[in-house]
């Protein structure tokens, strides 16, 4: 689904990836984890298009097609969903708002039938309740005094209303009492865990790993996979340290 | 901003704004009377004549043509203009047509299909175009539709009449309703009270009147929609709208000019009396030709409204969006004369490019125990400058008087400018006066994030700028909202990059 190849990027004159590469096929999970600095929020603004931030070489295809080309909304329209570390407010915009009117465009894009208004809040609620976040606060302006448990739940909910193949979620995890943690872990179980999709958690703990089990797990170091292995790497992350594992 | 965009995108919405064009540009040609180009007593006495006035309205005139010839034009807004050329213009067009019409049927054909084009209904049947998509229930709103100097048509006159209610275009109403016009004609906006009212004071050409009688609930939205099309010619219209006791009125406010490179003068003098416990709710959009990237062409907009809340708990709200113009300078304002009277201003004024806003509110306190509102959202794209101004005034005599004041400002780009300019003068020590202000930019972060959830660039500028300007958009009548929320996108294509 995902293919990186040799991946350079770099933001603020900085070259922060040096040489990224991955693999990520549908029906899997994986996690990336890293220090502060490697390089891990890179990854995941480089891959949504973020403006500043500028590929220099190598190579990434979404099912097939090069992702590098395509605009941050004709990626979001291809399936791929970022959850944001630090999901931002939108003031005066009702969540509802915000999601239908990116739903809508997402299905314009890819030529399929809009939902009506009716159809698309009976979807909102459904999957405001799946998550533990009480529908109401899909009328309340995007983010605008959510508390940082509140954010990261309305991501998710985002993610399952928007239906994503790819979700590349970015430290997700941060900022979660246990409960949202466990809440989080079920909501990516639910929504992505399925065989045409697929999920990279981005992670500085492995705590989140205890609720989404990863098929593969990579260490990423001075912008570079250093090591994969499967979820026990995780463990041994945990225990000893990224200095001694990236070493 | 500090985005680093790569060039072919950077270059794709240079295009993309190019090629979208003010979409209300066209013009319609007809055969037009003209007045003879320049401003004399004789351009007085020729508009007066073509308006079968009466004696009083010409002597009206004139005097205000005279105070005229005596005042500078005002300089103490932050705008850069041009020396205007007065004898360069034409100050009556009128399109040749029967004198008067019978019926709607027999207005001409190429003025009723301008206004097809423009989506406004001026047949009876129909309704404001925009609405099936809001889902909305099909409401009457009648049209006073003023084509360059001339009033073309008013609706539904017979249904508001069997209520009570006078809507005329302000020329018909001179004619039929002589007393109650010269009543209350010139009573808030004197004759002379500054240069651009003077002006319109001595060559009004058209504008609409409205009287609501005691007790009357207006049975529907009354509104005037003012187009500019021939060239070279200014329009300077004139509305009066007066609600008797406990009479309440909603009225709204378009209007639209075609594109062209020279610079055309709007001059506009509004007046609104609420008598005791009447209320008047006064909606604006306007979006006048603004000029194009450059700067070139584009209405200057000089308009002066005020309210007079003469009666006890009498209200008046103006609600305005600001869009179009290369130059605005407009304060509408609420003299607060009555106890416990009401003021609002709910304002959102966007510039792009070279446009230029000083625009604000005067909120005059002198009634015991009244109140007003002011929300002001500014928002300043391209090379612009918008600049907030506003007073509130609180008289020696006037007990317990509150107002509120928040002025946001948002910056879309590194070169344009906002700026707020709050005058506040209070003679009595009971008084609460509070005033809020912030300036904000639309963020990268803000950007990005719409745009991973699926919007194109425009359409998350858009959103966010929406709900910026929401406070005030919620106070618009719903068919005038969904208008102007397409306008505030539109406004402000091609103006992040």
């Amino acid at each position: 689904m995902l293919q990186i190849t040799d991946l350079h990027a770099e933001t603020a004159g900085k070259t922060i990836l040096q040489g990224l590469s991955l693999q990520i096929n549908a029906g899997e999970v994986h996690a990336i984890m890293g220090p502060n600095g490697a390089g891990k929020s890179t990854l995941a603004y480089t891959l949504g298009g973020r403006p500043g931030y500028e590929v220099t070489a190598g190579s990434a295809t979404f099912d097939g097609a090069d992702l590098l080309a395509l605009e941050p909304h004709e990626r979001a329209a291809a399936g791929l969903f970022l959850g944001f570390q630090y999901p931002v407010e939108i003031p005066g915009v009702s969540n509802l708002q915000f999601l239908r009117t990116a739903l809508n465009a997402q299905k314009r894009a890819r030529g399929e039938a809009e939902l009506s208004g009716g159809e698309f809040i009976k979807l909102a609620r459904a999957q405001a309740n799946a998550l533990g976040l009480d529908p109401e606060m899909l009328k309340r302006p995007v983010n605008v005094g959510f508390s940082g448990g509140e954010k990261k739940r309305a991501e998710m909910v985002q993610m399952g209303i928007l239906a994503p193949k790819l979700a590349i979620l970015d430290e997700t995890d941060s900022g979660l009492d246990i409960d949202a943690l466990r809440v989080v872990g079920q909501g990516i179980n639910t929504i992505m865990r399925a065989p045409d999709k697929a999920v990279l958690l981005i992670t500085h703990y492995q705590r989140l790993l205890d609720y989404v089990r990863p098929d593969f797990v990579h260490v990423l170091a001075g912008g570079r996979i250093v090591r994969s292995g499967g979820p026990e790497l995780a463990l041994e992350l945990e225990r000893e340290g990224y200095a001694e594992v990236a070493a | 901003m500090t985005t680093t965009v790569d060039t072919g995108v950077k270059n794709r919405e240079a295009l993309d704004a190019a090629n979208k064009k003010y979409e209300w540009g066209f013009s319609t040609e007809l055969e037009t009377e003209f007045a003879p180009k320049g401003l004399s007593e004789a351009t007085v006495r020729f508009i007066s004549a073509k308006k079968e006035e009466p004696e009083w309205m010409l002597e009206w005139r004139l005097k205000a043509y005279r105070r005229w010839l005596e005042m500078e034009s005002p300089d103490w807004a932050k705008l850069d203009i041009a020396p205007i050329d007065y004898q360069d213009a034409f100050y009556y067009a009128a399109p040749k047509a029967k004198p008067t019409l019978a019926s709607l049927d027999e207005l001409d054909p190429e003025i009723r299909r301008t206004y097809e084009k423009l989506g406004i209904p001026i047949e009876e049947q129909k309704v404001l175009a925009g609405v099936e998509g809001a889902g909305l229930p099909a409401r009457k709103i009648a049209v006073d539709a003023v084509f360059d100097s001339v009033s073309v048509a008013t609706t539904f006159r017979a249904e508001l009449e069997r209520a009570g209610v006078i809507f005329r275009s302000i020329s018909e109403a001179v004619r039929e309703f002589p007393d109650l016009v010269r009543k209350w004609l010139g009573k808030v906006v004197p004759a002379h009270d500054n240069y651009f009212a003077a002006l319109n004071a001595a060559v009004f050409s058209d504008g609409t009147f409205v009287y609501v009688p005691e007790g009357v609930r207006c049975p529907m939205e009354l509104s005037t929609y003012f187009r500019i099309n021939a060239a070279n010619t200014g329009q300077f219209e004139r509305t009066l709208i007066v609600a008797d006791k406990g009479a309440y009125v909603s009225y709204l406010e378009g209007c639209t000019a075609p594109q062209r490179d020279e610079n055309q003068l709007h001059a506009a003098v509004v007046e609104l009396v609420a008598l005791d416990d009447a209320e008047i709710k006064y909606s604006t959009v306007q979006n006048w030709y603004p000029g194009d990237e450059q700067g070139l062409g584009g209405i200057y907009n000089f308009v002066t409204k005020r309210a007079l809340c003469q009666g006890a708990r009498s209200k008046v709200s103006w609600t305005q969006v600001e869009t179009g113009s290369a130059v605005t300078w407009k304060y509408p304002s609420c003299v607060l004369n009555g106890e416990d009277s009401v003021g609002e201003f709910y304002s959102v004024a966007v510039t792009n490019n070279r446009q230029q806003a000083d625009t604000g509110t005067k909120m005059i306190h002198n009634g015991r125990g009244s109140r007003s509102t002011i929300v002001s959202k500014g928002i300043s794209a391209g090379r612009s400058d918008n600049t907030y101004r506003g007073l509130v005034r609180v008289g020696p005599n006037a007990e317990n008087v509150r107002n509120f004041t928040q002025c946001d400002s948002l910056l879309l780009g590194d070169q344009c400018g906002a700026h707020t300019v709050p005058y506040i003068e209070v003679r009595n020590p009971t008084a609460t006066i509070e005033h809020e202000a912030t300036t904000s930019k639309i963020s990268d972060d803000q950007l990005f994030y719409a745009q991973q959830r699926g919007l194109d660039r425009e359409s998350a500028v858009a959103l966010i700028v929406n709900g910026f300007a929401k406070e005030v958009l919620q106070q618009l009548p719903m068919e005038f909202a969904v208008e102007a929320q397409k306008l505030l996108g539109i406004s402000l294509e091609g103006s992040v990059g």
